[in-house]
């Protein structure tokens, strides 16, 4: 088994060079940071997926919502907003959510005064109605006057790893709240849920204009390491910068991603990932066994989440600009999946191998088809049946289906992974 | 009577048409949940492609010269829909087969539709490319304005052609599905083998024989819905992509499993849609001579705003899972 895992990797190496040879140093390096981001959020599924068995289609909604706690985070202060009356404006709707949720929680409470059944049920829904309109009312107006006098919100100029590190908390929060309502429901249902949930997420990301910028787009986020042009200031060339600029945020993203794994990878080995396992193999079992499946499931769900959130904040970090609309869930929910199906669920390094294997394959689809094409359209005009039009965009699709041929052939011929979980039987 | 007027144009013509839709995609979902026992993603793309099938058709018969008295689309639909059901069979065939008699676990099929989503996605956006396509380029979409100054109106009833045909190919459609299920033997069958799998196996039901109908009548029925959604908007790779989780909150609300109960959450959700960003001060305007100086209306009084329309679903979706996860009908218990 080692020695297969150090086979693939030393592959993946050689994979790496070979891009390094044909697309350029900029590019791969790029790309190699990236792909760091992507294996924490690939860590993130594995937990959930490969240690609890808890079927996470949301993945998307948890990435925007680190992108999201970057951004707001490091994004330098706004001054026109907080000499305005936003803050004030947004601290009353504050107030008025404070209200709602009290009004909602006490007519869940509404039984203690003696209302029962259908009268319970109508003044439930009336209290969520009632404390959704006060909300409203409030935000609305605050909404329009800052998108009106500020722009947006702006940031709070902090460091940007600080900005990671909530990007995880906001992660873990809202984690907490998805999973309090939809880890009981059975697999497919949950996937179901859990991709809602992320279109609601993304939804409100998106029009939130006065939170976010919504569609505007915000750029540039801050790195949390020396920019390229730092170091041409410094005297450095052009691409000498470039690299030593990446080479240190690439740096900095491994270690995070270091520090993950051997977190990850100690708490696996121990007790408690002994106790997952158990719960993932057959729940029924571990339940009677004493264990709070429940309680246990929503700590997972939780764990992973924050590592995804983490991940997604480096990677608007890297890119430096945050855009809603570009969130896809092909690009960020499906493809974490493909990630983890082919490397081995269950496995760290699986899940690193895949997701490092899977993102370069992403990438690389693209301009392989381009070249695919461009010599089977001068081999068509060449017999006179004429060159294929718009060879750009149709190959920048062809990395869809490669992607889908991927999975089905994963599912098909290696359903455990390339790196399979190790099963320890000790006597 | 102009604000009633209103409210139909808005919310019952548009709601409808939607819940058409939904309801014929749920109707596919819910078999293959009853019969195969995993959620099919890949319903989406049985849509797009059946509606792609339609398309190619229609331009094929425009090149010959045909000329009818409806839109092409609707007439070239049963071909299309027969091409949709040869491809239905031919990926269960190819994908989903091989991993059943593995015993896979559904969560593996539901991943593996995902898979043929992606894979179909791809093909589709590498022939056609990302842009869209209309039904109408040669052709003119008709749209009826009737009159109801009659009941003192000042605005027309409007209503375009292909919407009135879907809503009469829907309810066909559904009277159909319901003689096939409560009529004929193989509906039967179908009914047996989604209540219980192996007594139906057990009593002499050949389940591969409605294993291959339910793909035959869901890939049908989804380029059905997938054709009659790009006649009334446009034609485009992710048209259905997009609408699927609203297609899974109609099948669940109603009770996966559940053919009727499909129907009922699709209309459901359409209706909802179209419900919750309908701007009420249009209607209640008259109010606004009555009310004192600070309680006038607002310009838009929606429930939520209008690009939160497609979220509606997913929040129905959500409370549906939490309250009642075997949906109004009853389906498949979570």
């Amino acid at each position: 088994m080692i020695r297969r895992s150090l086979t693939l990797f030393a592959g993946l190496f050689v994979l790496i060079l070979v891009i390094g040879w044909f697309m350029g140093l900029p590019f791969t390096s790029s790309r190699l940071v990236e792909a760091a981001a992507y294996s924490l959020i690939a860590l993130g599924l594995n937990i959930q997926w490969g240690y609890g068995g808890l079927f996470n289609f949301g993945i998307m909604g948890f990435l925007m919502l680190g992108g999201f706690a970057v951004t707001f985070m490091s994004y330098p202060v706004n001054p026109a907003f907080w000499d305005s009356d936003g803050p004030w404006m947004l601290g009353r709707a504050l107030i008025a959510f404070a209200a709602g949720a009290l009004l909602v929680i006490g007519a869940r409470k509404s039984d203690r005064l003696g209302i029962r059944g259908g009268w319970k049920t109508f003044v439930t829904v009336l209290a969520w109605f009632v404390a959704y309109c006060i909300y409203r009312s409030q935000l609305d107006p605050a909404a329009a006057y800052i998108e009106a006098n500020a722009g947006f919100v702006g940031g709070l100029g902090a460091h940007p790893v600080v900005g990671w590190l909530f990007g995880g908390v906001l992660a873990a929060v809202i984690a907490f709240i998805v999973g309090k309502i939809a880890l009981g429901l059975r697999t497919d249902y949950l996937a179901i849920a859990t991709i809602g949930i992320s279109e609601i997420i993304r939804a409100l990301i998106k029009n939130m204009d006065w939170l976010t910028r919504g569609t505007l787009t915000v750029s540039p986020i801050p790195w949390p390491t020396p920019l390229p042009q730092d170091y041409q200031a410094g005297g450095s060339d052009m691409v000498s910068s470039l690299l030593l600029a990446r080479g240190g945020f690439l740096l900095l993203a491994l270690a995070v991603l270091g520090i993950a794994i051997w977190l990850i990878s100690r708490a696996y080995a121990g007790p408690w990932g002994r106790m997952m396992r158990a719960i993932r193999d057959n729940h029924i079992a571990s339940a009677s066994m004493g264990k709070n499946v429940t309680a246990r499931q929503l700590e997972i769900f939780v764990f992973g989440s924050v590592l995804m959130g983490i991940g997604g904040a480096m990677l608007v970090s890297f890119t430096q600009i945050f855009d809603p609309s570009s969130y896809q869930p092909i690009n960020h929910t499906f493809l974490i999946w493909v990630m983890i199906i082919v490397g081995g669920a269950g496995n760290n390094w699986g899940a690193v191998f895949g997701a490092v294997l899977i993102w370069l394959v992403w990438v690389v689809s693209e301009p392989l088809a381009k070249v695919i094409f461009d010599f089977a359209s001068t081999w068509s005009t060449h017999i006179g049946w004429g060159a294929i039009p718009d060879i750009e965009s149709r190959s920048a699709q062809m990395r869809v289906f490669v992607l889908g041929l991927v999975i089905t052939i994963a599912l098909r011929f290696a359903p455990k992974g390339l790196i399979p979980e190790v099963v320890r039987r000790d006597a | 009577m102009t604000e009633l007027v209103f409210f139909i144009n808005q919310v019952v013509i548009s709601g409808a048409v939607l819940g058409c839709i939904y309801a014929l995609g749920a109707v596919g979902i819910t078999l293959i949940f009853g019969i195969l026992r995993f959620a099919h993603f890949a319903h989406s793309e049985l849509m797009t492609s059946g509606a792609f099938f339609a398309f190619l058709l229609a331009a094929l018969f425009a090149s010959w010269g045909v000329v009818t008295p409806i839109p092409l689309g609707f007439v070239v639909l049963p071909i299309a829909m027969v091409m949709s059901a040869i491809l239905a069979l031919g990926i269960d065939k190819g994908f989903y087969a091989p991993l059943r008699k593995r015993g896979a676990k559904p969560v593996i099929l539901l991943i593996a539709s995902i898979g043929v989503t992606l894979m179909v996605q791809g093909l589709i956006r590498l022939f056609f490319g990302a842009g869209s396509w209309s039904f109408f380029e040669t052709e003119t979409k008709e749209i009826f304005r009737i009159d109801t100054s009659a009941i003192g109106s000042t605005r027309p009833l409007v209503i375009t052609e292909p919407q009135l045909l879907m809503i009469v190919v829907t309810i066909i459609s559904v009277l159909a599905l319901h003689f096939f299920l409560t009529r004929s033997r193989l509906g039967k069958a179908m009914r047996a083998m989604a209540d219980n799998a192996d007594l139906a196996q057990v009593s002499g039901i050949n389940t591969a024989l409605v294993v291959r109908v339910t793909w035959i009548v869901a890939g049908a029925l989804a380029c059905m819905a997938g054709t009659m959604l790009a006649l009334d908007v446009t034609l485009k790779p992710d048209l259905a992509f997009n609408i699927i989780i609203p297609i899974f909150a109609a099948a669940i609300v109603g009770g996966l499993g559940q053919a009727y109960g499909a129907i009922a959450g699709g209309l459901l959700i359409g209706f909802a849609e179209s419900l919750a960003v309908f701007n009420w001060t249009m209607v209640l305007r008259p109010l606004n001579a009555i009310l004192p100086e600070w309680m006038q209306l607002p310009a838009t009084l929606a429930l939520v705003p209008t690009e939160y329309k497609l979220t509606v679903a997913f929040v129905i979706l959500v409370v549906v899972l939490l309250v009642r996860p075997t949906g109004i009908f009853k389906g498949a218990s979570s």
